[in-house]
């Protein structure tokens, strides 16, 4: 991550522009993973932040609350942040041992960041699940997520398939594939109290 | 040696369709090569390794120097030689654990000693995640015939599911690979296989249940115990198949004994994940509810309630 390094002689003064900086790029990768095209500068400026923010959002809207005591339930908090962490750790593992030539954090800030998708899948859901259920409630939630998986699919092969080469690619992308179907399977499953 | 006489194009259309999917891979001694190329270390002065008269010069060394040139444990070279497989190579391996033949080893026609460890840790992971979803599924299906069943994500199966599973394709090898190697002795034309041979026959060989998984969401109950029969008998034939040659010389009763213990422990966890992660239907609601319980709490112990017999 590019840090300027402020003059150190400053304590008094408020330092907001390399926040904002930082909240800009983070901004301007989401935007990229909304709508994907071919382009680097997922690849070239990584960052963890945009990740960090999307796991922890979708981690607490997919928690179960705490008068839930059956251990019949959806997944804990941290149990969504080691599913994630550990999920992209293990495809980008992946991805190198086969042979492909993207950075370790490059590929977990793709990775990271085209969750975004499934997050806002997440909202919807949680939004639709305030009206009163029934089946129509369960499709349209079902259509949701399911066009959010394939946006997130989408997204991340636009940046990680051509970093392998050719006769590997699907083996490369079918852990992705996993991934984003047990993610997109904590959504749809997701029962508030 | 049994091992060159199969590869001398002894089955001339499988060598045929082999070199026509990956046109660059040679026989064996190219075979003996390859890994030789992901070492990162200058054996050949220059490291052109496109260089004829170089492939030539180095390929007697090769088979010498292979042991000595593999690159040392701690480096991430190590590792790679075992995902060192295409994307056709991987769905041959698969065809090639679905139809088991009697004279076709696994390990030997498609493996060719360079097992990979993509395979077995992949289908592990999907098979694990494929067992949670639609057990959670048979939950809904039951809970829209019998409304008094709580749905719920049940989440800790997941856990449950990737560790039975892996720890079946892991460990299970290993003991086998331990118990060959201590029967080595009794042997001594065919060499048993190494841990990773065995861990990616073991791996294969689940890639069946991952349909039949799917296929148990069909509440008919003849056609769940056929397609789980099927599938225990396609992947323990594959299994038998290839453990044949190496523990046909060994006394009978060792080789029966073992034989039967591999397929017993498929069948045990084959049965153990029907009945943990599957609920079974309720009867039609007009029959009394208490037929409808919650899931039953071990794998292996506690008999099943009643299954209906209403599809």
């Amino acid at each position: 991550m590019a840090e300027a390094a402020e003059s150190p002689g400053d304590p008094g003064t408020a330092t907001p522009r390399p926040l904002m900086r930082d909240l800009k790029a983070v901004g301007k990768k989401f935007m990229h993973v909304l709508y994907p095209r071919k382009s680097n500068t997922l690849l070239r400026d990584w960052d963890l932040w945009g990740p960090l923010i999307l796991c922890v959002t979708l981690a607490l809207m997919l928690q179960r609350g705490s008068v839930d005591s059956e251990k019949d339930g959806g997944p804990q908090f941290a149990e969504v942040f080691v599913i994630v962490w550990f999920g992209a750790v293990t495809i980008t593992l992946n991805s190198k041992l086969l042979g492909g030539n993207i950075s370790f954090f490059q590929s977990l800030c793709v990775l990271g960041y085209c969750i975004l998708p499934l997050t806002v899948a997440m909202l919807v859901c949680r939004l639709v699940l305030l009206t009163e259920p029934g089946p129509i409630n369960f499709m349209v939630r079902l259509f949701v997520v399911i066009v959010m998986f394939a946006w997130s699919i989408v997204a991340s092969t636009a940046f990680l398939a051509d970093s392998q080469p050719p006769n590997r690619k699907a083996l490369a992308v079918y852990p992705v594939f996993l991934f984003y179907f047990v993610i997109s399977w904590m959504i749809l499953t997701f029962t508030p109290q | 040696m049994a091992a060159a006489d199969e590869l001398a194009f002894h089955e001339f259309e499988e060598a045929t369709n082999l070199l026509a999917q990956t046109p660059n891979e040679a026989t064996t001694r190219g075979d003996q090569l390859v890994p030789q190329q992901h070492v990162a270390v200058a054996m050949d002065s220059g490291g052109s390794y496109g260089a004829e008269d170089e492939v030539e010069e180095s390929d007697k060394t090769a088979l010498l120097q292979e042991e000595k040139q593999q690159p040392s444990f701690w480096t991430f070279g190590y590792y790679q030689t075992f995902f060192d497989v295409d994307t056709s190579q991987v769905l041959d391996r698969i065809k090639g654990s679905l139809l088991p033949r009697p004279g076709h080893n696994f390990v030997r026609h498609h493996l060719r000693n360079r097992p990979d460890l993509y395979g077995p840790f992949w289908i592990c992971a999907t098979l694990a995640f494929v067992l949670a979803v639609t057990g959670n599924l048979t939950l809904v299906l039951a809970q829209r015939r019998d409304p008094s069943i709580h749905y719920s994500p049940q989440f800790h199966k997941v856990t449950v599911a990737g560790t039975a599973i892996y720890c079946y394709a892991w460990l299970v090898p290993l003991a086998l690979w331990g118990f060959l190697q201590w029967r080595k002795g009794v042997r001594e034309r065919v060499g048993p296989y190494t841990f990773l041979e065995t861990v990616c026959v073991y791996g294969y060989s689940l890639f069946v249940f991952i349909p039949t998984v799917v296929l148990w969401l069909i509440p008919v109950p003849w056609l769940q115990w056929l397609s789980g029969a099927l599938a225990l008998a396609l992947s323990a034939a594959g299994l038998v198949f290839t453990l044949w040659p190496v523990v046909r010389e060994d006394t009978r009763l060792a080789a029966v004994l073992l034989l039967s213990v591999v397929v017993l422990l498929h069948a045990l966890l084959a049965t153990g994940c029907k009945f943990y992660f599957f609920q079974p239907l309720p009867p039609e609601p007009t029959a009394p509810p208490h037929q409808a319980t919650s899931q039953p709490p071990t794998v292996l112990l506690s008999p099943l309630p009643p299954r209906s017999a209403a599809a």
